[in-house]
């Protein structure tokens, strides 16, 4: 069996401790720049998936099978290998002034994640009666300001805990951005690894981390559904 | 923007793609990436079953333990669930592994946990009347189990099933990460070989990609609404 001499130490405290706490500071970073631009994105490709133009249902229905059905790690490679032949030069520009591997990472994940949230988006609207739509159409609503003001708020409660999922899936999805250089939670632990051979202690402390997210984030969940959703479905 | 494609890169470089260096090297690219996909989704579906029929055991010990391992597992990144085979099985076995096995073991241990959640649900979707009904005519609660519940609760299971079959084949593209040659991992060599065409590469795999898992999507969405149908009827 295992024959190998554990060193807690190594990670609890100093350099490398810093490391993996910097790493999990930046997955964090990731998911949450991640999340809130995946959010809005799924909402316009959500709202132009039920459009009464086909052509605009069409393109939506297009984007999300198309990122649905293709792995993350290729979208994040197209982004971070491919951007100067698809984005214009000034985007580009822009992106390399800052950080380039973290934006490329954030492009591929709000794009990805997008299309999961626009799928709950249009679960959370299906379960909105049809007549409240006709209804707000009737009294004068065009079909944007009826999903703004009638349907969407009324949704977007009913999404919520999946939408929390898709984060959680989001936070664990970023530890791909580590391919490319971005220095989150894994990468950090890989280092920690390189640089000391204890490659159990750095990965068992990463894996804590990210079970300790997953744990705190799906309590959260449980008090949102007992507490709020049991109300708004009361009424 | 430098919209000028070149998508010769992809035609000198197909069977690269779709093979690998197959049958004067080692096998890759499409082919490898289905092999790991099917391999795993086999392994798991056996893993999920038995964690699956854990997770609803009239033993609490046994059904919390299996809990608790279904949720480990999903609360941690499949990333992690390679590095963590990648750095255990050699030590644990005592000798090195290829890393395709690591990879298989791998995606076998994390899509176990998802499958083993879709067959709980489906043993759950079945009236608990039917395993009383079944019990009380003399059957053994294992026969019940796997007479009476589980032919009717894996046919409901069938289009989840398909659906993780295409997170897996979407998860093979992480064995990358150990140097296995699949797919991904061709083309970031294809990639690092020509240098500037990687926008033509990775559109090219994604499509590949697409293809394969939009088939067994619609496959899924298919079987759903037939089965809809029979229980209509």
């Amino acid at each position: 069996m295992l024959n190998y001499d554990f060193d807690w130490a190594i990670i609890t405290s100093g350099r490398y401790f810093e490391w993996l706490m910097a790493g999990v500071y930046t997955t964090v970073q990731l998911s949450v720049v991640s999340i809130v631009l995946a959010f809005l994105l799924g909402l316009i490709i959500a709202v132009m998936r039920m459009s009464h133009v086909s052509p605009i249902r069409w393109f939506a229905y297009a984007y999300l099978e198309f990122t649905r059905n293709t792995p993350l790690l290729v979208q994040i490679f197209f982004w971070y290998f491919g951007s100067y032949q698809v984005l214009p030069r000034f985007i580009n520009e822009w992106l390399v002034t800052w950080n380039f591997e973290f934006a490329a990472a954030v492009i591929a994940l709000t794009i990805y994640t997008s299309a999961f949230i626009a799928e709950d988006i249009r679960s959370g609207v299906r379960s909105i009666p049809r007549e409240q739509m006709e209804a707000a159409r009737s009294s004068g609503f065009t079909f944007l300001r009826a999903m703004q003001y009638i349907i969407l708020p009324q949704a977007v409660r009913i999404t919520i805990p999946p939408l929390i999922n898709q984060f959680l899936n989001l936070t664990k999805n970023s530890s791909l951005a580590m391919t490319i250089g971005v220095a989150e939670l894994t990468y950090q632990a890989r280092q920690v690894e390189s640089y000391t051979f204890k490659g159990y202690e750095a990965f068992t402390a990463a894996t804590i981390v990210y079970l300790g997210m997953s744990l705190v984030i799906a309590a959260l969940v449980n008090i949102y559904n007992r507490k709020v959703l049991a109300t708004v479905k009361g009424r | 923007m430098d919209l000028s494609f070149d998508f010769s890169v992809i035609s000198k470089n197909i069977t690269y793609f779709m093979i690998g260096s197959y049958p004067h090297g080692r096998l890759g690219g499409v082919a490898l990436t289905l092999y790991l996909a099917v391999a795993s989704c086999i392994l798991s579906f056996l893993g999920g079953l038995f964690l699956g029929m854990l997770s609803v055991s009239k033993f609490r010990v046994i059904r919390y333990s299996a809990t608790a391992v279904i949720n480990a597992v999903r609360g941690i990144p499949l990333l992690m669930v390679i590095f963590w085979m990648y750095f255990l099985l050699p030590a644990l076995m005592g000798r090195t592994m290829p890393e395709s096995r690591t990879v298989i073991a791998a995606l076998t241990i994390f899509t176990s946990a998802y499958m083993a959640e879709i067959v709980r649900a489906g043993i759950e979707g079945i009236p608990r009347g039917q395993t009383e009904a079944a019990i009380s005519t003399g059957l053994h609660p294992w026969q019940a189990m796997f007479y009476i519940v589980l032919p009717q609760g894996l046919r409901n299971m069938v289009p989840s099933f398909v659906n993780q079959f295409v997170s897996l084949i979407k998860d093979t593209s992480l064995a990358f990460i150990v140097g296995v040659s699949e797919l991904t991992h061709v083309a970031t060599q294809i990639n690092n070989r020509t240098m500037i065409y990687p926008a033509e590469i990775f559109f090219f795999i994604a499509v590949i990609y697409f293809i394969i898992c939009y088939a067994f999507t619609s496959l899924s969405r298919w079987l759903e609404k037939r089965l809809a149908w029979q229980k209509a009827i």
